[in-house]
């Protein structure tokens, strides 16, 4: 009988009220480890790293671009994974984790958008190129775009998490044909004339764009914490009003 | 009753609800020639010009007209209880969603191929690409049907009509226009028909089953 004691308390975190507790004593801490390693990285990178022998100061900007890209892809998986939660387990904080990780996700994928376009003016000269990953990334923000537009599309936000919830799937396994596709088509018409992915990344460069990468990483999971507990707080002020106006009429 | 024979009469159902209001069904199809006519007038009449963007403009096209009926497609039936029913009778989501699938591309396809040669002389497309063009359409008409037919489930019971329905469809229904509309490329085309094919099946395949969940979702 024992041995179970250590399963249940993992599974008191599935209690929303439990959760949005024990989340928010973790998040002070994600938050500091996250500025911490956002300045460490981003400090290096910006600051001590060499810049390109070819592209000069401008590869700096690799430093937010690369880690907002793995982690439009990563947020994407996570959003998958937590539909997949939610429809197996059917559990209110996965519907919740749909709710939660898509705005944040479409952001880190705008983020990489924007400064790709950025870096594209002075690398490629045009400030968008029909390349094989900016186009796939594009892909992608629209996918972010649709998930969104979904679950904000009933009145009732969690029906439409679990509508999203299925897009969201129904998306990640059509996305490798997507990204094929769109390689596919790239190959067909004129191959972009430069490749960044020319060499491989030297250390001095490649430490600081861990290091930045896994700030925005612990950044993006705080972000999601706190959006949690706020839409927890939400739902229970609204069960409240709800039974408010249940006892007045 | 058999599986197959369910399946057809949940088709023919479909088409007879269709048949019914004809206006309907002729809007896809006029949008699809909208579509070329308006690129037409924006491109210019130079022939030569028209036809390299002939076939990009007729699979644009045939993208659009398959958003068209998307809002509406399960909204009838999720209102007036035929979906309880079908639920009540046992006849599983995913089963009326195929249904709806097939019944959407018989609808959606057979007008786009008949107006394909019309859309194709507007665009002064040669006659032996136009030829090549029919099958592939027939093939990624599959596809746009199972792309709409996800989507329709999951608006069920939505707000947002036109612009929500293209968000959802358009990200999915890429692939079929990159093939298909690439098959025709210059110099190339080997294995896009192949590609095509697949991934109009591979949606075919999947779109029952997100429509299905989506549609048990919409039931409560």
């Amino acid at each position: 009988m024992e041995p179970v004691r250590s399963a249940s308390s993992w599974h008191d975190l599935a209690n929303p009220h439990r959760f949005r507790r024990v989340a928010g004593q973790a998040l002070p801490w994600l938050l500091a480890a996250a500025l911490g390693f956002l300045a460490a990285g981003l400090g290096t990178g910006l600051f001590l790293a060499p810049a390109d022998y070819l592209q000069g100061e401008s590869v700096r900007i690799m430093y937010v671009h690369v880690p907002s890209a793995w982690l439009a892809l990563g947020g994407y998986a996570g959003l998958a994974i937590a539909a997949l939660a939610a429809r197996i387990w059917r559990h209110p904080l996965a519907d919740l984790a749909v709710r939660a990780v898509a705005p944040v996700g479409a952001a880190f994928a705008a983020v990489c958008l924007a400064t790709g376009s950025l870096w594209g003016r002075p690398t490629w000269g045009t400030w968008w190129v029909w390349d094989g990953r900016l186009t796939s990334m594009l892909v992608l923000f629209l996918l972010y775009l649709g998930v969104i537009a979904l679950i904000h599309a009933f009145e009732d936000r969690m029906r439409g998490a679990k509508a999203a919830g299925i897009l969201a799937i129904l998306g990640v396994v059509n996305l490798p044909v997507i990204k094929y596709s769109v390689e596919w088509w790239n190959t067909l018409h004129q191959p972009a004339s430069i490749r960044l992915s020319g060499s491989s990344i030297h250390a001095e460069m490649l430490q600081p764009l861990l290091l930045s990468a896994t700030g925005f990483a612990l950044l993006f999971a705080a972000i999601v914490l706190m959006r949690m507990r706020a839409l927890i707080a939400e739902q229970k002020r609204a069960m409240r009003q709800l039974r408010r106006a249940a006892l007045a009429g | 009753m058999g599986g197959l024979s369910l399946l057809v009469r949940l088709v023919r159902r479909d088409l007879a609800r269709v048949a019914a209001r004809p206006g309907e069904a002729l809007l896809p199809p006029a949008f699809f020639l909208l579509v070329a006519i308006v690129f037409a007038f924006a491109l210019g009449p130079e022939p030569a010009l028209l036809a390299r963007s002939a076939v990009a403009v007729l699979w644009v096209g045939a993208l659009l007209a398959s958003l068209l009926p998307v809002a509406g497609l399960f909204a009838a039936d999720a209102a007036d209880g035929t979906l309880d029913q079908y639920a009540v009778r046992g006849i599983a989501a995913e089963t009326v969603a195929l249904a709806r699938m097939l019944a959407q591309w018989l609808v959606l396809g057979l007008p786009l191929l008949l107006a394909l040669p019309i859309a194709g002389a507007l665009l002064a497309t040669p006659p032996a690409l136009l030829l090549a063009t029919a099958p592939r359409f027939a093939a990624g008409t599959l596809g746009l049907a199972a792309v709409a037919t996800a989507a329709g489930a999951l608006m069920v019971g939505a707000r947002g009509g036109g612009g929500l329905a293209a968000l959802l469809a358009v990200p999915l229904a890429l692939p079929v226009l990159v093939f298909g509309a690439g098959a025709a490329g210059e110099g190339e085309a080997a294995g896009a028909d192949r590609l095509l094919l697949a991934a109009a099946l591979l949606l075919a395949a999947l779109a029952p089953l997100a429509a299905g969940a989506a549609l048990r979702l919409a039931r409560g």
